[in-house]
């Protein structure tokens, strides 16, 4: 088995910081595994502004943001970048299979920097009753068919939870010519940023039901309408305060999950790291607010790595 | 109306669920004409999709019913079709607990009944034993009744690994072919759909929810199928070992209980309840549903959390309601039985109608029930020599170590190709998938496990899009869920 200096899975905004921290804290060997056909993960698909205020003094669109560190990356022969890359599996000796096109490899990784990010809740986590029809969609995947793929996933939108994928993805509905009937947030304030909710919401008329719940999905096959519903404090439905939107799609904007299934399968838990030279950052490690601060995070993995790695001479 | 086929079909088969298709790849052993008609955009898209997967020992039956003998003669049939078809059968068992000296009573009943009806090697568990081989039991059960035949598959793979041979067979299938009429023609039928007319010396009715209405058209109406819901809910491959048996409880009258379930491929499921309602198409879930299977299954396993769910859905039981008189009774009680006979008064229909559980199991045993009855009905039976009994077992990467992944690899590159995250789907399998028939996502879902992973699709979506969109030369505006209607997306996105 090859043994590597230092391995990283994932090249989002996590991955490639740490990657680029840690050559320049000195690893000369390092491999970055990205399952996606290109380095920069969920921010090519995020072509909104708002990225890099803090960690360049500037406002990026995604892509942009990306393509600053991609740029970096690609300058340094020391970090070798493989694409199309999916790990399979890990061990507790940090002992890593992946799998890409045309081949299967295992290798052992000295430090390894675990950056594989994190999923949206879906509307089976969130529990929203009713049929189950075409016409539902996270906000990401929402935003992955307009963005990259130059497809309109619906005309009548209603958005459940307002994370701010989903506040990004109202303007962004709007924008193109759909109509944003509501967004439903079931807790007592937004969930996502107060700049979000006054540009893509408030500047767009955009109504926005706090402390409210989709009680119930319509449509034999596609969404048809929901039925809507004021909660109490204790997120209980207040009988009679229901009433119904039509719609024929529903953006599901209720926060994100840590992708940590490899740590999990090799029996390690993400919150609680105790094996030498592994290390978590980026969402994988917890869910943040803002890309920027991702990066600034991931350097700091990218850097304990590199000592540690000092450490083992 | 144009004809379709101006020649006489020997057997026309109505639904492509797994009673219609296990009725098709047996009658493809012979030297007949065979055609399949389903109104849906797939087989296995009615009341098979969501079918529990569970085959079933043979217990939980009526004395003396038709459905007891049918189930414990297709759980033997099963473990061979799955061999011939390249299907995962595996073997669990099941547990049927007791919580008190009462039910254990019970138990006891239910185990001296399965024996007449011949179901083999039941026994009696401890607690000691329940400890032992079901740690997550609730400690509460103090027995069980162990019946180690029970077993799992999975429910839409069957259906279609029994298309696929039947039609390798030369058994025509018709999609999105609902049928509105058929007329007597004595001898003989003419079946009017919306593609045209067939022409059938023979015709099975195995239309599911739809059986009534079916039968009326040849002018029996005797009975009514009475949909009985269930709620079931999937819980995170992570879980998989939560139980090393399928659970249940004791049998209510109208259900087998709420139970928690193995499944062939790894996610466990607890459910299903069971719900009379009206309306053939509903498959919604509730919140009362789930409230009251989750306490179901959280009786039987307490350490279930809601948590674990990644996904639910519900199904509809063609629960059959047979008339008495001329007045049709709100409901049979429990117990009520598959409805499978010729018509004499329709000569060349058979009616096979409420199969519901444990219709899985006994499919195979219904279709060479249907063969003995065409026989003695005049339909002459003669074995083709070119018969293909096997089918080549699709892979699966999920299932299988990663050296043979590895091998796979090195032979398409493909396999490499790694589509669908949650479970771990390559490209290949979806070619193959749609290569095999599958024309919508649900299609691919069904075969490959692609989007029924944790993240619901929210990753591989595009992806899948594309490729069914590529395969199948038609655009991405027109992909559909499960057939039209339920497409996607709107269209495509206006550039100014």
């Amino acid at each position: 088995m090859i043994e590597r200096d230092l391995v990283i899975v994932g090249a989002g905004p996590a991955g490639m910081a740490a990657a680029i921290s840690a050559y320049e804290s000195g690893v000369r060997d390092i491999l970055l595994l990205e399952r996606d056909q290109y380095l920069g993960g969920i921010l090519n698909q995020c072509i909104h502004t708002g990225f890099g205020l803090s960690y360049f003094k500037k406002n990026l669109t995604g892509p942009e943001y990306a393509h600053r560190f991609i740029e970096k990356i690609q300058a340094i022969d020391n970090i070798e970048v493989r694409l199309k890359s999916f790990a399979v599996k890990l061990t507790k000796e940090k002992e890593l299979t992946f799998i890409k096109p045309g081949e299967l490899k295992e290798i052992k990784a000295k430090a390894l920097i675990m950056a594989t990010g994190a999923r949206e809740r879906t509307r089976e986590m969130i529990h929203i009753p009713g049929d189950r029809p075409s016409g539902i969609f996270s906000a990401g995947l929402a935003q992955k068919l307009i963005n990259i793929e130059g497809l309109l996933p619906g005309e009548e939108v209603v958005i459940v939870g307002s994370g701010d994928i989903g506040l990004i993805m109202a303007r962004r509905f709007i924008l193109e010519g759909a109509k944003v009937k509501a967004v439903i947030e079931i807790q007592k304030q937004s969930r996502g940023l107060a700049r979000n909710v006054v540009q893509c919401l408030e500047d767009f008329k955009i109504p926005f039901y706090l402390s409210h719940k989709v009680a119930r999905i319509y449509g034999k096959k596609r969404v048809e309408k929901v039925d809507v519903v004021e909660v109490d404090e204790d997120l209980k439905a207040i009988q009679g305060s229901d009433f119904s939107l039509e719609c024929d799609t529903i953006l599901i904007s209720a926060g994100l999950i840590s992708e940590n299934e490899l740590l999990e399968s090799a029996g390690i838990k993400a919150g609680n790291i105790s094996i030498p030279g592994l290390f978590v950052c980026g969402n994988a490690y917890k869910i943040y607010d803002l890309a920027d601060s991702v990066s600034r995070d991931a350097l700091l993995a990218g850097k304990q790595a590199a000592e540690y790695l000092k450490g083992l001479g | 109306m144009k004809s379709l086929k101006s020649t006489m079909i020997d057997v026309l088969i109505i639904g492509a669920g797994v009673v219609g298709a296990s009725i098709a790849r047996e009658l493809s052993r012979y030297k007949l004409s065979i055609a399949v008609l389903e109104k849906e955009e797939e087989p296995a898209f009615g009341v098979s999709k969501s079918n529990s997967g569970i085959i079933h020992p043979g217990t939980q039956n009526p004395a003396g019913s038709l459905k007891g003998r049918l189930c414990l003669e297709g759980n033997t049939l099963i473990r061979r079709i799955s061999g011939e078809l390249g299907l995962d059968f595996k073997e669990v068992g099941e547990l049927i607990v007791a919580f008190t000296e009462d039910e254990i009573q019970r138990l006891l009943t239910i185990k001296s009944e399965a024996e007449t009806l011949g179901v083999p090697e039941l026994k009696m568990v401890d607690k000691a034993w329940l400890r032992a081989n079901e740690p997550n039991l609730n400690p509460e059960v103090i027995a069980a009744l162990y019946a180690p035949g029970a077993g799992v598959i999975s429910p839409y793979r069957l259906v279609y690994a029994l298309c696929e041979n039947a039609l390798k067979n030369g058994v025509k299938f018709y999609t999105q072919t609902r049928v509105e009429n058929i007329i007597f023609t004595n001898p003989g039928f003419e079946i009017q759909t919306l593609k045209g007319v067939f022409k059938a010396r023979y015709v099975i009715n195995a239309a599911g929810l739809y059986a009534d209405e079916i039968s009326a058209m040849v002018g029996v109406n005797d009975f009514r199928i009475r949909p009985r819901k269930g709620q079931e809910f999937i819980l995170d491959k992570k879980k998989e070992n939560l139980t090393n048996h399928l659970i249940f409880p004791l049998p209510s009258k109208v259900s087998k209980g709420i139970l928690v379930i193995k499944t062939a491929d790894g996610n466990p499921m607890i459910g299903p309840s069971a719900e009379e309602v009206e309306d053939k198409e509903d498959s919604s879930t509730t919140e009362e549903g789930l409230k009251k299977v989750f306490e179901g299954a959280k009786k039987l396993v307490p350490s279930i959390s809601q948590d674990d769910i990644i996904a639910y859905f519900s199904g509809l039981r063609p629960a059959a309601a047979l008339a008495i008189g001329s007045q049709t009774t709100a409901l049979w009680p429990a117990g009520d039985d598959f409805i499978i006979r010729y018509e004499d008064k329709a000569p060349g229909f058979i009616n096979v109608a409420g199969i519901q559980s444990p219709g899985l199991t006994a499919a195979p045993a219904i279709a060479k029930m249907v063969c003995g009855i065409l026989e003695e009905k005049g339909l002459g039976l003669e074995k083709k020599e070119d018969f293909i009994c096997e089918r080549e077992k699709p892979i699966h990467l999920f299932n299988i170590p990663l050296s043979e992944t590895e091998e796979l690899i090195k032979k398409n590159a493909s396999y490499g190709d790694i589509v669908c995250r949650c479970e771990m789907v390559s490209a290949k399998e979806v070619e193959d998938a749609i290569s095999a028939g599958a024309r919508t996502m649900d299609g691919i879902k069904f075969r490959t496990r692609a989007q029924s992973g944790r993240c619901h699709g929210s990753f591989c979506t595009t992806r899948l899009m594309k490729i069914l969109s590529e395969e199948t030369k038609t655009p991405l505006t027109a992909i559909t869920k499960r057939g039209k209607g339920s497409e996607i997306v709107k269209g495509e996105r206006t550039i100014d």
